[in-house]
């Protein structure tokens, strides 16, 4: 739309607000800088940080057990039951039932967890994208196969297989477990791509290429792929979110890595030790509020990119 | 074409029955993958941890003819599909001769019951506190408060169970720490009996609603933002109609629809989320029963408990499945 | 400014209606003072472009306007009741008793999981109260025999109706408590040709039979010529011509509204399509004076400066245009006319 030679005078209505009356929105307006994805990818970096480098300044050592003197509590408190027992520096988390030291547990169990979520979250996706293609774009029997067979696999609920699993194969890394957990991980992301691909498929830029000869696969790539980043973006992070719930869920069952500190792991050991009874809520607690703030973080950056792709979300929340 | 068809029954059944036979293949190909006898493994897993097994060898010569484990593979496969048509578990290895349906029967009712109650609250609350984020006449304050109370959405539900364990239970002893009814009590249809359900209870539904209501809530927001764009709201607008009336008829009845579908799909993770809560709390439901097989490598118990598990989600889902086109009249099921 | 029709009295007047839209950039003028009246029994077309505000207009008469939409100013009097400044409650009681809303019901406007006989019978209970269920199905039964639906769309969903179909459904609602007052915004714009001609009888048979005053809006001309009494031509917000239709096709005297009617394809002669290219202007900062100025094949000097004032150049044709100027005893001339026009 042409301007044209307008002056600078705004119109003589008062009722009218122009731009600068508004405030200056222009360059900060692009909805990338949401506040809940910064603030989301804030917390998570932080965290990961924080399990990085703690390694520099925290003996790593001290979450094996019999490291450390047995149960005591966070720098600063004392505990009465079985004996007077008061926190020091040298834990200032506190250390739980076989003397390991919790602060080096969740500097080891922090950046565990995430490898679990990201490791199991591309290895679904990966095959997700595979699947949700193939599905989209080749159609016919194909699709009607793995339609079916992701809806069957979205209904079982993954926990319950994944226990009869673990409890078969015990011993493992967190490889393994996070690859076990991808097993449960691909029919979200097939039917996203799926339904993503089918919308695409019979779009202008895709008609075109077809035209020109373009082969399938190029056309896949070249074309459609671009496309699908934003929701790729969102779903990876959806999916390392469920993966992560996933893991902690075999972990406080005790079918978690053994020999490996774990979050979810710790906190097996604190019901197995009575900690509630105990009241030594520091071995359970301290755990379940990092867990916790992982998890605030991760959705936040969900919410975050759903208010990037649907906008309308956004005028209703600010 | 409104309602159900005869295909689209059919359909959903035949889904149903494969989810099942998938599952009931899988769970019974995990342990014959593992090198070796699974029995003798069993057992000479349980010896290991108890020290001596009365009769091992007569338990493990009396299981495989039982079982028929040493007939060949395809030939135990059947018997074992069979089986499972039956119910027919076998017998759980810690609790020798008890047999696996009967711990299942005894916790089953008590997680369904959990279950069914959890599941209502969460979604009832949810879409409701969603419907009303939107809705104009919703005082300021609520609208600001809501997603403070959000903020437990997605944490594990274990977490919040031992979050609300210690804080109302152990600190505060408002409510019992462990079980589903108190210890000495006989399990009747009588006044006592039910409000120590309930009581024991509460902390148990409360960590599932709270760590599940907060998805609902966002997509119920989404959902009503998107129908008040729609047109049919503002000819509703036009029309004069009561504000309650819209609401509900115009608003919340198109809005649901899409989470009635999304509902059925979480109905897995909901699942798994209240074992692990029954196993905090000790309730008598299947958590419990998982937990103290896993702990005694009770594989036949794991294997059943699981499959029933996955049996009850499937047949949640196909009702949900069969519900819908009641109420979603757009929904045509003509054959393919 | 007087509108000469002194048979007839306005049953809806119009009065500088601002509807202004916010964005992070400014206010978008849609609707940027607007005047007419509406005399009982007409039928007044309100045309325009994309964009130029009609709809706009439309739902800011109907006090339906959303936000970011706003009502900035002006006044809209039903029967001599101001409407703006009520409150929703007193709102209620006008809405679709005295003024009904035929939307474009081909698109989504039936709400999907509810009968159409449904649909009508909320309004007709909210208004009137708890009716016995025989009455309303008779009364309903006869609405749509009115409108030309068969019996059997009493219980059917709208998304088993065709576009014409939901159009009348949506007609035959909008009449089911006989308002004084019907706007039609686009009510055939979604339909294909046929469909439309059935349509538009429609409303034609259902105006005569209830003697209903109807502001219709549109954009297309040739389609307006059949339906409506009046013609009131919009560009960018701003009424520029109000005229009986005869006049406004026979000469037009507004150079947006020629343009208008020279675009109507003819059957009889061949003549070249002019394609022009729609409003030029950004809407939130529009040019002081004419509003027109930048397409007007005619601009002239004053056009920069001041806004040309609505006048009335014939027994009811009004055009806002310096092209117009009053003599002393009343009449208009064209200073085209005159030698030595820019």
């Amino acid at each position: 739309m042409a301007t044209a030679q307008i002056q600078e005078s705004g119109p003589s209505n008062p009722a009218v607000r122009t731009a600068k009356q508004m405030g200056r929105f222009n360059r900060w307006d692009t909805p990338w800088l949401n506040t809940k994805l910064l603030l989301g990818v804030g917390i998570i970096a932080l965290i990961l940080l924080f399990g990085i480098f703690g390694r520099l300044f925290w003996d790593t050592k001290l979450a094996l057990t019999g490291k450390s003197p047995l149960n005591l509590p966070p720098v600063g408190l004392t505990t009465t039951l079985g004996g007077k027992l008061t926190g020091t520096w040298a834990h200032p988390l506190g250390t739980e039932s076989s003397g390991r030291d919790m602060l080096a547990l969740i500097i080891v169990g922090a950046p565990n967890s995430f490898l679990i979520g990201i490791i199991a979250s591309t290895v679904g996706m990966g095959l997700g994208i595979l699947l949700g293609f193939t599905s989209g774009f080749v159609g016919g029997r194909a699709d009607d196969i793995i339609r079916l067979l992701s809806d069957v696999a979205i209904t079982i609920p993954s926990l319950l297989v994944l226990i009869v699993i673990q409890s078969l194969l015990r011993q493992v890394e967190i490889t393994t477990i996070a690859l076990l957990i991808s097993l449960f991980a691909w029919p979200t992301p097939t039917r996203l791509i799926r339904a993503q691909v089918l919308t695409m498929r019979e779009s202008g830029y895709v008609q075109m290429a077809k035209l020109s000869g373009a082969s399938t696969f190029s056309i896949m790539f070249r074309e459609i792929m671009p496309n699908l980043i934003p929701y790729l973006f969102a779903s990876f992070i959806g999916n390392a979110t469920g993966a992560i719930l996933a893991a902690v869920g075999l972990e406080t069952l005790g079918l978690g890595p053994q020999r490996i500190p774990t979050l979810g792991g710790t906190i097996y050991f604190a019901i197995q030790g009575a900690a509630l009874l105990r009241n030594m809520w520091w071995w359970w607690g301290i755990p379940t509020l990092l867990l916790a703030i992982m998890f605030v973080g991760l959705l936040l950056i969900n919410l975050g990119f759903d208010e990037i792709a649907n906008p309308r979300l956004r005028q209703s929340s600010q | 074409m409104r309602g159900i068809t005869l295909n689209y029954f059919l359909r959903r059944l035949g889904i149903f029955f494969l989810t099942i036979w998938i599952a009931g293949t899988i769970i019974w190909l995990i342990p014959h993958l593992a090198p070796g006898d699974p029995i003798s493994a069993m057992v000479a897993r349980l010896a290991s941890r108890s020290g001596f097994v009365e009769n091992s060898a007569e338990i493990i010569q009396g299981w495989k003819e039982r079982f028929g484990l040493n007939d060949s593979l395809p030939v135990q496969y059947v018997r074992y599909l069979g089986n499972l048509v039956h119910l027919d578990f076998g017998y759980s290895m810690a609790n020798f001769p008890t047999p696996v349906s009967e711990l299942i029967n005894q916790a089953l009712p008590w997680t369904i019951g959990l279950l069914l109650i959890a599941t209502m609250i969460t979604f009832v609350l949810g879409n409701f506190l969603g419907a009303i984020m939107v809705w104009r006449r919703t005082p300021r304050m609520i609208k600001y408060l809501i997603p403070v109370g959000m903020m437990f959405t997605s944490l594990p539900s274990i977490l919040a169970a031992l979050f609300l364990a210690y804080v109302f239970s152990f600190l505060l002893n408002w409510f019992p720490l462990i079980g589903s009814y108190d210890m000495g009590m006989k399990p009747g249809l009588n006044g006592p009996f039910i409000l120590s359900v309930i009581q024991h209870g509460t902390l148990p539904a409360l960590s599932i609603v709270i760590v599940s209501f907060g998805y609902w809530t966002l997509g119920m927001r989404g959902m009503m933002i998107t129908v008040e764009g729609e047109d049919y709201m503002s000819l509703a607008r036009a029309k004069g109609l009561g504000p309650f009336y819209m609401l509900y008829r115009y608003m919340v009845r198109n809005a649901i629809l899409p989470q009635i579908t999304a509902f059925a799909i979480t109905l897995g993770t909901l699942i798994s989320g209240q074992v692990l809560v029954e196993y905090a709390f000790s309730y008598q439901g299947m958590g419990t029963v998982i937990y103290n097989a896993i702990l005694n490598q009770d594989y036949p118990v794991i294997q059943g408990t699981s499959f029933i598990l996955i049996v009850v989600t499937a047949l949640a889902v196909l009702i949900i499945d069969l519900i819908y086109p009641l109420i979603d009249p757009r929904i045509s099921y003509g054959a393919k | 400014m007087s509108q000469r029709n002194n048979q007839k009295k306005p049953i809806l007047e119009v009065r500088d209606l601002r509807v202004y839209y916010e964005t992070p950039k400014g206010d978008v003028l849609a609707v940027d003072g607007i005047d007419f009246d509406l005399y009982e029994g007409e039928t007044l077309g309100l045309v325009g472009e994309s964009g130029s505000g009609k709809s706009t207009a439309a739902m800011g008469i109907l006090q339906l306007t959303v936000p970011p939409g706003r009502i900035a100013g002006g006044q809209v009097l039903l029967e001599g009741q101001s409407l703006l400044g009520l409150s929703e409650e007193q709102l209620r009681e006008f809405r679709w008793v005295k003024l009904a809303l035929i939307p474009q019901g081909a698109m989504n406007s039936l709400n999907p999981t509810m009968r159409v006989s449904d649909q009508i019978k909320d309004v007709i209970i909210a208004h009137e109260g708890k009716t016995a269920q025989k009455e309303l199905k008779e009364r309903i039964l006869e609405l749509l025999s009115t409108v030309g639906l068969p019996g059997r769309v009493y219980d059917l969903y709208p998304h088993e109706l065709s576009g014409g179909m939901k159009q009348r459904a949506c007609i035959a609602m909008a009449i089911a408590l006989n308002p004084t007052v019907i706007v039609a915004d686009e009510a055939t714009s979604a339909l294909d040709v046929v469909v439309q001609r059935v349509v538009a009888q429609t409303m034609l048979k259902v105006k005569e039979k209830l003697g209903v005053s109807m502001i219709m809006i549109g954009h297309d001309m040739g389609l307006m010529a059949q339906m409506v009494d009046r013609i009131a031509v919009m560009y960018a917000g701003k009424i520029v011509e109000i005229a009986p239709v005869r006049d406004m096709f026979n000469d037009p005297k507004h150079p947006y509204s020629r343009l208008l009617i020279d675009s109507v394809p003819s059957l009889k002669e061949r003549k070249a399509l002019k394609i022009t290219e729609g409003i030029t202007h950004d809407p939130r900062n529009p040019p002081p004076g004419c509003i027109f100025q930048l397409r007007c094949p005619f601009v002239m000097d004053v056009c920069r400066k001041d806004a040309p004032p609505m006048q009335e150049v014939k027994p009811g044709q009004l055009v806002a245009c310096h092209l117009y100027k009053a003599n002393e005893d009343g009449s208009f001339i064209n200073v085209r006319d005159v030698v030595g026009n820019t």
